[in-house]
Formats: structure tokens, sequence, C-alpha cells
């Protein structure tokens, strides 16, 4: 009996393996496709802002400084405050004595590669645990903060 | 014995192993009809992306969802005709006028189609529409925010399942309406005076070229007979649209046997440009109706819905040369048309074959006047005139047919469950495949364009039975893709979907991905209740309603600590997300609101209403996990007795000095009993 069922089965896997392969049999595997559109997918965020593109002068450009505020107010409040104290992020007291204009701009456009390569960046990021974000501001806009802090840290 | 057990054995073991060392057999049967490299054609790498999207109609989900190709994998579900609480549809204030409707708020629909926008017959990336199939409606999704932008009633119609088809340049889409039903002053007649009181009419929705805005341009009349699916022409035949069309017996009960008694029933040929000149030079009538139309607005992050009155109708009796019929075989449902506008399919349900109409023959026909008689005074054209030709024995059930763009068309037998592939200009059968099961609709990428990009067949089936692991009585059903660059179809990938999927469309991925937004500006957040930074974050009393202007960033809201809200008064809660990154939502929840959660993208504002019913301090908190500190993300709304005088506080990061006790406790609650 046992004998019996396995030579149906042989028999059977037999006339499937034939019958089905009537349209010919192909030995080549084909050459895995794997489906990309784009060999890396960066996300980029804002470019990096070089030591000598920035200038700074006195006395301080007013509207600047105001500009600087309504960024503030909107996009870096809820994080920072204008004294010492540290909210989400530092507060903003005397942060343009102890960082340069250049790692400012950077933490603010550029916030990706900082947290990646900038070794007073990453301490930040282990002290507050939450990123520094991406708000979208321009390089442009991001100088006219600089301007801001300036002006809170008591630069006429 | 023992030895030719052995010897059995040693057979099935070689037969078995020869077998499984060739790759391209492909046995029959349910389980393993696949070939050996199916699964490195469906793999896309960690980190790699899908070569298409897949806009798929979600059935009577209501909603449209989008997968990737080849992989199958669930990108996002888009809310469209149906509630959903994962992303505040239908239950944020500022969503809830998208689902208004002539009957109110509606919070349910069935969607079956999707048409994707065209220039030339050719995808554009631009927009998605898609129908609603119960309470008459169109939708219409705009691809750069994977969200539904404007939603639009179709008056004068029941069951809108004749749409979303869309004309050459998105000038139009359609919308042909499934019931004929009673129309005009007198709506209340008994029902078996069908002949003489319904009416059915497809109506045409005008699509602005830069805002896509909808706006129903005409209807046209048509006798009481049932519409099911339709294409326009292409090319040559682009000024046409062409509607398949059942019960032309005009049945209005058991309709599975009564209107299935003629022969043919008709597919409707209409010249909607002629169509277009008569609703210009006036010819048709104004009629009163009431239908919704509702636009979301992207920069007060808010939708409004505007109930209108007025519908033009368009009869062909008035209209000479814009209606025509053309007899099909049994109750046809697939009415497609080829890439290069010059072949539509007609696709009988109960039909041996598949007729094969020619636009140069219906051209022919209509200037020679030759006429079958009339159908309620609209030519129907002699079907040996304007046929083709028929494939024949093609399958049992012929639903839908697409195109590769390569002379060749795939039609799908939910009868007899294959896709078949056949030969457009000899009608010859090329292959054919097993789907798993009951194939309905089916979609080749750009397969309803001029300019079809080919690869894939896949189709969208009704029944799983034993091709998943069983969850109890409810199975879900399922998108099987097949490779078609060869000559044969090989089944590759099959992958459930939600809802009950109708049709869908695939579109490169190339021509959507770039343009795909990431974030709202706050620059240009418009919404009445924004809280631009939290120096705008406020509590105010207008009446009996509590309005929080409340900032969200990773991770606290602006205020978090609210006191002063009195029984009987409705919380506002305006939330505004300051985040400008991409994928950062904030969600938010009050305990206890008969609601849903707010999901709030960067730069967007959103509200939610809360009535609380009982004294007591609520918690709130963020739903979506935002940073390391997500957990953290919470704050507390006191809500006190009708008659209470605890004034109205709001604060985060300050711990108030407690309200003066006096104040709390000389608020007796019996006066709550005076409002």
């Amino acid at each position: 009996m046992k004998r019996n069922l396995m030579l149906t089965t042989a028999a059977l896997t037999a006339a499937l393996f034939f019958s089905s392969c009537s349209e010919g049999v192909k030995k080549e595997p084909k050459p895995i496709e794997i489906q990309e559109l784009t060999k890396d997918q960066p996300e980029t965020h804002g470019s990096e802002v070089k030591e000598g593109d920035i200038t700074l002068s006195t006395p301080l450009d007013q509207a600047m400084v105001t500009a600087g505020k309504a960024t503030y107010e909107l996009k870096c409040q809820s994080c920072h405050r204008l004294n010492e104290e540290k909210l989400v992020g530092p507060g903003w007291k005397d942060v343009t004595k102890r960082r340069q204009p250049v790692w400012i701009m950077n933490m603010i456009t550029n916030v990706d590669m900082m947290l990646e390569k900038d070794a007073e960046a990453q301490k930040l990021l282990e002290l507050c645990l939450v990123r520094m974000p991406n708000q979208n501001i321009s390089t442009d806009e991001a100088r006219k903060v600089i301007e801001f802090m300036r002006s809170n840290d008591g630069e006429k | 014995m023992k030895h030719t057990f052995f010897k059995t054995m040693l057979a099935l073991v070689v037969l078995t192993a020869s077998f499984l060392s060739f790759q391209g057999c492909k046995p029959k049967g349910a389980q393993s009809a696949v070939s050996g490299d199916a699964a490195a054609k469906a793999y896309v790498a960690p980190g790699k992306y899908d070569e298409f999207y897949n806009f798929v109609s979600g059935g009577f989900s209501g909603q449209m969802s989008v997968y990737g190709l080849p992989s199958g994998r669930l990108f996002r579900v888009i809310p469209v005709f149906s509630v959903d609480p994962e992303k505040g549809w239908g239950y944020s204030e500022e969503t809830k006028p998208m689902l208004n409707t002539s009957h109110g708020f509606v919070p349910w629909d069935d969607l079956h189609h999707i048409a994707l926008s065209v220039t030339k017959s050719e995808h554009d990336g631009r927009w998605a529409f898609g129908n609603a199939n119960n309470t008459p409606r169109i939708a219409r999704i705009d691809m750069k925010t994977f969200r539904t932008a404007e939603i639009i009633e179709i008056p004068n119609s029941a069951g809108n399942h004749s749409s979303p088809f869309i004309t050459e340049n998105s000038e139009y889409v359609v919308a042909g309406t499934r019931f004929s039903v009673p129309m005009g002053d007198n709506l209340d007649v008994p029902i078996n005076t069908y002949k003489d009181n319904f009416k059915g009419t497809v109506s045409f929705i005008g699509i602005d070229k830069t805002s896509g805005e909808m706006n129903l341009s005409f209807q046209i009349a048509t006798p009481g007979i049932n519409f099911d699916l339709a294409r326009a022409g292409k090319g040559k035949s682009a000024g046409w649209f062409f509607f398949s069309c059942y019960n032309s017996e005009k049945a209005n009960t058991l309709l599975e046997v009564n209107a299935s008694q003629k022969d043919k029933d008709f597919i409707m040929a209409v010249n909607w440009k002629k169509a277009e000149e008569y609703a210009k030079a006036g010819k048709g009538v104004k009629k009163q109706v009431k239908y919704a139309h509702n636009k979301y607005n992207e920069s007060t992050h808010s939708a409004t819905s505007e109930i209108k009155n007025e519908v033009l109708v368009l009869d062909p009796k008035d209209c000479p040369d814009m209606v025509y019929f053309m007899p099909c075989p049994k109750s046809p449902h697939g009415c497609d048309t080829d890439p290069t506008g010059e072949y539509i399919v007609g696709s009988g349900k109960l039909a041996a074959v598949i007729p094969v109409f020619s636009f140069a023959k219906i051209e022919a026909a209509i200037a020679a006047k030759n006429y079958d008689g009339e159908y309620d005074g609209i030519p129907v054209l002699k079907y040996e005139a304007v046929l083709h030709g028929e494939v024949q024995k093609p399958g049992l059930g012929p639903l839908h047919t697409e195109f590769d763009g390569n002379g060749n068309a795939y039609t799908s037998f939910f009868v007899s469950s294959e896709i078949v592939k056949w030969n457009i200009k000899d009608l010859k059968v090329l292959d054919r495949v097993n789907t798993y099961y009951s194939i309905g609709h089916l979609c080749v990428p750009g397969g309803p364009t001029s300019k079809p990009h080919g690869k894939y067949v896949i189709a969208y089936n009704k029944i799983t039975k034993d091709r998943y692991l069983p969850t109890g009585p409810e199975l879900t059903q399922s998108a099987q893709l097949f490779d078609i660059s060869g000559d044969k179809m090989k089944l590759v990938l099959d992958f459930p979907t939600i809802g009950e999927p109708h049709y869908a469309e695939a579109i490169p991925a190339s021509m959507i991905m770039k343009n795909s937004q990431k974030i709202f500006k706050l620059e240009e957040n418009k919404h009445p209740y924004a809280a631009l930074g939290d120096n705008n974050a406020k509590v105010e009393r207008k009446g009996n309603e509590i309005h929080v202007y409340m900032t969200s960033i990773r991770s606290h809201f602006t205020p978090d600590n609210i006191e002063g809200v009195k029984l009987g008064e409705t919380v506002y809660f305006h939330v505004t997300n300051l985040e400008q990154d991409w994928d950062v939502p904030h969600g938010f929840a009050v305990k206890g609101a008969a609601n849903a959660e707010l999901l709030i993208m960067p730069g967007e504002t959103q509200t939610l209403a809360w009535k609380p019913e009982k004294a007591g301090v609520y918690p709130m908190y963020c739903t979506d996990f935002c940073s390391a500190l997500h957990q953290e993300m919470q704050g507390y709304i006191r809500v006190s007795p009708a008659g209470s005088n605890v004034p109205l506080t709001f604060s985060t990061g300050t711990n108030l000095p407690a309200a003066k006790p006096a104040a709390a406790t000389t608020a007796p609650a019996e006066k709550s009993t005076t409002k």
C-alpha cells in the first residue's frame, strides 16, 4: 500500500513536471533586478556655511535685529529662552560669546551635518536629548538671528 | 518490499530535485504558480524605492490607498469619503466640512474608481480623482500632499458608479448615475412607474487647468437606464466619451433576471465637444437642485462647504448629433479605449465574446446614418457597422480591459478567474493566466493612457479563500502582480489590500516623488486661530466657548496647564505644530473627548472640539512619538462647575501659585443649575 502510494506520487510529480514545461525550460537564471530610482537617498538640509561667509559689523543692523527677533518668536522661542535657562535647548544668553557665528549658523541651517561631525554639537545632543530641529530657516534669516542674538548679549 | 520502497523514494527524490532545478516550469495550482525568479522581481531592497506608485481604490472603506510596485508595500491610506479618527479626518473642525453633503454630514462612502490627471492623454502627475458610489460625489486628491483637496456632490444622480473617468487634457471628469431615479419636482412616485418617471444623467465636471478646482459644468439627461463604467476617447476620438449601460429593459426589481433579458444593451457614445458647445450656446435648461461643494484650503488649513442650487441640463432631443447608442452584448461592464483611441472594448458580463468597436467605423456609420432604429429618441447605430470584430471564446465573465502600448489588451474574467492577453488588431488570444481568485479590476501602469508604462499587470481579486493565514469569517482582498515584459504573463507577487480594491492606476514614482510636499510653511499659515510662536499662545473665552491657541514642538505644548474652564462650555484646542522639519507631526488627545485625535503636520493648525461632562482635571498628551521626550509631552486642563469663579489662566513651565483657596471653594456646585 505504502509502495503504491509512493509510486503514484512519483508518477504524478513526473506528469506535473512534464506537462507544465511545454513552454520550454530556461536554464540561465536571470540576473536579479533591484528596482532603484536613485543610488542613494540623501535628505539634504541646507548647505554648509563657511568661516568667510559671515561678516559681523558694529554697530548692529537694527533692521536685522528686528527680523531676527521675529524669526526667534516664530520658530525658536518654544525651546530657547533668552536668559541662561535651558528649556528644550540651551538658553541664548551669551551664546555669541560661547560660540563662533559660523557654528551657530550651521546649527540653524545645517544641523544634520553638525550632529554628525561636530563634537560640541554632539555633546549638546547628549545633554538635551532632543535633536535641534530643522526649522526651515534660510541662511539669510539665520544671519539675522545672529544679529538678534548679539543684541540679546548686549552688543550695540 | 524494503528494497522497492527505497527505489521509489530515490525516484521521487530525483524527480523532485530535477523539477525544482528548472526555474521555467510553472505548475498549475494555487500555491505554486510562481516562477523561480519571482521573488527577485518583486524585491526592493531596504532603503530603496519602488518604481511605481499604485493608487488603489479602497472600495467600501471609502478611502484611497497608496502602494509601491513591484514590492506591494503599503505607504499611505488617504482618507477621502470616510472618517478616519487616526488622522482626525471628519473629526477635526477643519475637516468636518469636507464630508458635508445636501444630506448633511455623511461619514462613510464607497470609493470605486481612480482617475489620474492627464495631459494629451498621458499621465501628468498632478491629481487623483475618486468617486463616491453611494452618496454621489467626486473627490480630488492633490498628489503633492497626498490629501483630499476637494469634494463635489453630484445632483440628479444615485449610485455614482460610472465615474470619475477623465478626458484627454483633464478638461472634465464624468459622473454617470448607476441608478435611474425620479427627477424634477415630484420625487414621490410609485416605484413601478419606473418606465415613465425614472431618468438617468451623465454629468461633466470641469477641472480648472491650474488649480484643479472642480465645477459642475453640465449634465446630459438620458433614458432611465443604468450607467456602469466609462472611458474618454483619445487622439482622434478625444472629443468623445463612451459609457457602458445596462438595464435597457428598464426593470425596477430583480435586475439579476429582469435586466438580463435583452440580447444586447448599449454603449452610449457622447460627443462631449459638441455637448460643451451646446452648453455654451445656451441649449441647456437650468434646473433647481441642491449639492455641496467642499474645498480644503492649505493656507488656512481649513475646509469650507458651499451648497449650490443650480445645474445646466442638456436634453439630447434639443441637441442633435450629441448622443448615440451602440448595441453591445449582454450587460456591458468595462468600456475601455485603447491607447490610439481607435478601438473601444466592451465587456458584456454575460457575453461569450468581447466586442471591439472601431471609432473610424462609428464616424462613418454616423455620417451615413446607418441606424438600427432609436431608443427613447436617441439613434442606435448598427452593431455590425461599428464593430471592428469580436474576440471569440475569451473566457467567462469579462469585466475590464487595460493596454500595454504594444498592441495588446489584457481583460479580466471574474467567473473564470483569469487575465487574458489578446491582440487588439487581429483579436487573437495570446496568453491566459489564473488569478486567485475572482478578479475584478486590473491595472497596467499607464494602462488607460495613450502611453502605457507597461511592465506589469496587477489583478485586484475579490476572493482570497486559502491564500493567506485565515482570519475568521472575514478575509482580506488581494492584489496580484504579474510581469508582462515577456510573451507570457508571470505571477510575481500577491499582497493583501485595504477595503475592497476596485479600480487602480499606477504611475512612475519619478513623476510624483519630486513634488512631494514636506512641510507647511509657518510663514504661510493663515489659520484664524494659529498660534504663530509662543507669544501668541493664549486661552480666550468667547461666550460659552473656550479657545485654546496652543503650540506644539518637541516636546511640549504651550500652554500645558489650563484652568478656569466651566461645565457647559465647549473647549476648542487649536494646535499649531511649530516644527518645520519633514516627518515630525505632533498628535493631540484629551481624556474623555467624544471625538478623535488630531494629527498635526509641521506648520499646520488643527482644532479639536471638546465638551467636558464632569468637573475635574483632564490630561492631554501628544499621540505621535516625536522625540526621546515624547512621553513627557503632556499637560492638564482643569474643568470646574458652571458657577465656579476659578479664573481663566494658562501657563507652560511656570508652576502658577495655586488659585486662591477661596475662589476654588466658594463655587457652589448647585449654581450650575442656573446656567
